[in-house]
């Protein structure tokens, strides 16, 4: 097959695949707008978010289109101004586990014997916790700062890129073009991570897409109950544990917007890893 | 003569809608088994043949439409038929063995209680005379110890043993008519001859009628009364078993006879059919759908319609018949 | 039946060990120093030293492992400065609530959820398996501490149907006589109707909100492996043989489209207890993950070490259950083993 057809026929499946499900085009679209939001939110809000005022509990208005919090703060530009916290520290976070992650499981699966033992006892043993738990444990531990929830919600994550990337690599062992770059005289590692590698990518792509879900709800979560993120600064989870005293007196708009936001979030990755799933891998439908 | 056929197929067309396009599985074919009869349904795979015991069942699924014909079943109309009344007739009237018979099974209930599930659902019995009647039945189709062996689960039998609890099943009401797609392709050989035996023996003692679905034009000639040849979703011959033996008219017959290993033939004698089955999605199929694998072709042959030729009891689709 | 139980115990054996060492490790990488975190900020270095003595953080870490050890087969995990109590007989108080809220969700998620999957399986593109699947997508993506909310905001605030959303019982009822730790079973067995309904109406909206996060891979699981025994071999034998929908939808698919479900049970548990304590949180639920925040923000690291190695545990024993469960389902793995 030449280059130019297997790469029409990518266009094509992907033109396929988007005509199917019109929902997996829709999630590129809220992609793109999470993204100018984290890159140009800051500079584009109307207010300060932190700034305080006398129009403490206003209900949503023409003025405060999300209302504002007990302190007068604007909700609507603070949770502008937090998708790019949000987003930078999952994506931070899952940017760790994908190559930490990848590089254990692609090695696991290729050389096996020790390095795969080593890594599934890993793997196993992360995933004998309930993975939210481990991750208020390490962050207890190492100290409650934002890099260490970045490491915890990396670490909860490993096993899941470690065991796919150990499948993808071991199934690729046999096949016929790492045979051909053997023979030739690469060395193990050589073809370890200019053949075995390349070929895993795709398919790790699909799950920093399913994963970066996950990671924001999982730092969100962890700011809910205090870790990591501190008052005054603006983060979705925080902003809603600061609203959620208030919904027992009717003052919803503080919690519901960030927490919309952050549901936004998240379904569109979930929504944008099922899509992407059915371009690189249509076998695993479900 | 006078009495009407158990089950009569007339003119039945069946198409799949699939992504790539409309196959037409079957045009226009049509035969009768009498009650009691032994009807051998012979052909490659893909002529056809499972399509046509799943149409007879109304068991296609939801791609398949039928889109003519006409399939009468002891005086009722299967085509007409609603959902209710089929699920009635099937276990009790007519029923089906299969061709992967662990795969048939449900794997996790106790064989004994698969075959009581069948006499609950058609027999008017109680719990503990259709557990009874399971164990009667594991005896009559030949399993030692049966009582024991109604506990198995299929995973504990071997593929014989397994086939033999879907023909209780599928006997267990004495039904009128007994489908058996390729019952004994999945198992060795001395097995195939035993439960070719157990469905021949069975099916006599209780006047049951039997369309044999296979590809093994040897085995339909051995067991069957007679025999309806398939190619391509089309019925290329219908003849008694004796008769089409003596003499086959259809030339994809003879070549299927000259495709057959039998005593006193070298393997080099056996001669291959050249070319495939036609691509049935293609829009431009010719009349007769043989004709690009056929040495008699002439160019009558390409002039629609096909001619179904009835001559004393046997029918040939052919305009060169041998 | 009892070799199965003891084989599967020594299976998770070295989890358990792995679980043992990570928690030890947590301990030792308590931010500062621990021992004079320990002394208070007052102490001066003398008092720090004496203290680090005491706690063994002199000694080489294989020795301090051992320790720990030692002190774990003791059922010692340390004091909570903030309750003065042993910690593990706070957690040992607090766990029944903490089960007792999990576990409902699990029922609900699955009391919903496995129909839910059927129904879109049955009908494949129809509007019931769209809507499993935005239901299904929806349910995942909803932060648990999110969904609590709305939901008190809709049914304490707006409708008045739930009690506010402070805890177990309200403040006028007294629990139940202990026997399990369960409120709604306590309260039965006492013959208790007015402290099940007040406890039950409790439960609700956490119970719910749990349910609605468990469901959505639950459904999805149930769908697509029931669509898959659904166009096997058996389900059409079992058409032909003529049984009826019901059997072969319940009897025949169901009980084996179960068990990958029952499989995947072990992740939509690790989801269930993670969310669990963000759910305790928001409706001030007396369990064990409300007691890890409230020692997280007090600084009070045995409890949330406690807290972790308990959940540990426990997530190591439900797998377990689980893992029978299915045995207990398929007599191909329970006759082979």
């Amino acid at each position: 097959m030449s280059a130019s057809a297997a790469a029409g026929g990518t266009v094509g499946h992907i033109r396929h695949v988007l005509s199917e499900n019109p929902v997996t085009g829709l999630s590129f679209g809220l992609f793109g707008l999470l993204v100018l939001t984290a890159i140009l939110g800051p500079s584009l809000v109307p207010y300060d978010p932190l700034a305080s005022s006398d129009a403490a509990l206003a209900a949503p208005s023409a003025k405060h289109w999300f209302g504002t919090d007990n302190l007068g703060r604007d909700v609507f530009a603070r949770v502008v101004v937090a998708t790019r916290l949000d987003l930078g520290m999952a994506f931070a976070a899952v940017a760790l586990v994908f190559v930490t992650g990848t590089l254990a499981g692609v090695a696991a699966g290729f050389l096996g014997g020790w390095t795969d033992r080593i890594v599934g006892r890993v793997t196993d043993t992360i995933m004998a916790f309930p993975l939210f738990v481990l991750a208020m444990g390490l962050v207890a531990a190492l100290g409650n700062t934002i890099a260490n929830v970045i490491y915890a919600t990396a670490i909860i994550n490993f096993p899941i890129y470690a065991r796919v990337a150990r499948t993808e690599a071991n199934i690729r062992r046999e096949a016929g073009y790492i045979e051909a770059a053997r023979l030739a005289g690469a060395s193990t590692l050589a073809v370890m991570l200019f053949e075995v590698l390349p070929n895993v990518l795709p398919i790790m792509m699909v799950q920093v897409s399913l994963t970066m879900g996950y990671a924001i709800l999982n730092t969100a979560g962890l700011s809910f109950i205090g870790l990591g993120i501190r008052p005054p600064t603006a983060e979705w989870g925080i902003m809603v544990a600061e609203g959620a005293g208030y919904i027992v007196s009717g003052e919803w708009w503080i919690a519901l917007f960030p927490g919309l936001a952050l549901m936004l979030a998240v379904f569109t990755f979930n929504l944008m890893g099922d899509g992407l799933r059915d371009i690189v891998d249509p076998r695993r439908r479900t | 003569m006078s009495q009407p056929p158990l089950l009569s197929v007339e003119d039945l067309s069946v198409e799949f809608r699939t992504r790539s396009g409309t196959v037409r599985a079957l045009e226009a074919i049509s035969f009768a088994i009498a009650r009691g009869e032994t009807v051998g349904v012979v052909g490659e795979s893909g002529s056809g043949k499972s399509v046509t015991a799943y149409t007879v069942m109304r068991l296609l699924d939801d791609a398949a439409r039928i889109t003519s014909g006409r399939i009468m079943f002891g005086g009722l109309d299967m085509l007409g038929a609603d959902a209710g009344t089929l699920a009635e007739l099937r276990g009790r009237e007519l029923s089906m063995i299969f061709q992967n018979p662990r795969a048939s099974l449900n794997p996790i209930r106790r064989v004994g209680q698969q075959i009581a599930d069948v006499l609950l659902r058609h027999a008017n019995v109680g719990a503990k005379e259709a557990g009874e009647r399971a164990v009667a039945l594991l005896a009559e189709v030949g399993i030692p110890e049966p009582s024991r062996r109604a506990k198995a689960y299929p995973f504990e039998l071997s593929g014989g043993m397994c086939q033999r609890i879907g023909i209780a099943i599928a006997l267990a009401c004495r039904p009128a008519l007994l489908i058996a797609d390729e019952p004994t392709t999945g198992l060795d050989v001395t097995t195939q001859a035993t439960i070719m035996d157990l469905v021949s023996e069975l099916g006599r003692a209780r006047g049951m009628a039997t369309m044999l679905i296979t590809h093994d034009l040897g085995l339909a000639t051995e067991r069957c009364d007679r025999v309806v040849v398939m190619h391509a979703g089309h019925v290329v011959e219908d003849a008694p078993t004796a008769a089409l033996f003596a003499a086959p008219r259809h030339p994809y017959t003879a070549r299927l006879f000259a495709a057959t290993p039998r005593p006193g033939l070298a393997l080099s004698e056996i001669s291959t059919i050249p070319g495939g089955l036609p691509d049935l999605r293609r829009d431009d199929l010719p009349p007769c759908r043989f004709s690009t694998r056929c040495d008699r072709r002439r160019d009558a042959c390409d002039a629609p319609p096909l001619p179904r030729v009835t001559h004393q009891g046997r029918l040939v689709a052919c305009h060169n018949p041998l | 039946m009892f070799g199965l139980l003891a084989r599967r115990l020594a299976a998770a054996l070295p989890t358990l060990a792995g679980v043992i060492v990570v928690t030890f490790l947590m301990t030792r990488a308590l931010p500062g120093d621990p021992a004079a975190y320990f002394a208070g900020p007052a102490a001066t270095r003398e008092a720090v030293e004496e203290i680090r003595r005491q706690l063994g953080l002199d000694q080489p870490l294989w020795v301090q492992f051992g320790d720990y050890l030692a002190d774990l087969a003791r059922g010692d995990l340390g004091l909570s400065i903030t309750t003065g109590q042993p910690v593990l007989a706070d957690i040992a108080q607090r766990l029944p609530a903490s089960a007792e809220l999990t576990l409902i969700g699990l029922l609900i998620a699955a009391g919903f959820g496995v129909p839910m999957g059927v129904a879109a399986a049955l009908r494949p593109n129809s509007w019931v398996d769209h809507l499993c699947r935005v239901i299904a997508t929806a349910g995942v993506s909803l932060p648990t501490f999110f969904t609590g909310l709305l939901l008190v905001y809709v049914f304490y605030y707006q409708l008045g149907w739930a009690p506010a959303p402070l805890g177990r019982l309200d403040a006028f009822s007294s629990p139940p006589p202990q026997v399990t730790g369960f409120y709604l079973i306590d309260s039965l067995l006492a013959g208790d109707i007015e402290t099940f309904t007040g406890a039950a109406a409790q439960l609700a909206l956490p119970a719910l909100t749990l349910g609605i996060f468990a469901l959505a891979p639950i459904a999805r699981m149930t769908r697509g492996s029931m669509l898959s025994v659904l166009s096997s071999d058996f389900i059409r034998a079992a058409r032909a043989a003529g049984l009826s929908g019901n059997t072969i939808v319940i009897r025949y698919a169901l009980r084996n489209a179960l068990l990958p479900v029952v499989t995947t049970l072990g992740m939509v548990l690790s989801f269930l207890l993670g969310a669990n304590v963000l759910v305790e949180k928001v409706f001030a639920w007396p369990g064990i993950g409300s007691y890890a925040i409230e020692a997280l923000i007090a600084s009070d690291y045995a409890p949330v070490q406690g807290f972790v190695m308990a959940m540990a545990i426990l997530y190591v024993a439900l797998n377990l259950v689980i893992d029978l469960a299915y045995q207990a389902i398929d007599p191909r793995v329970r006759i082979e083993a």
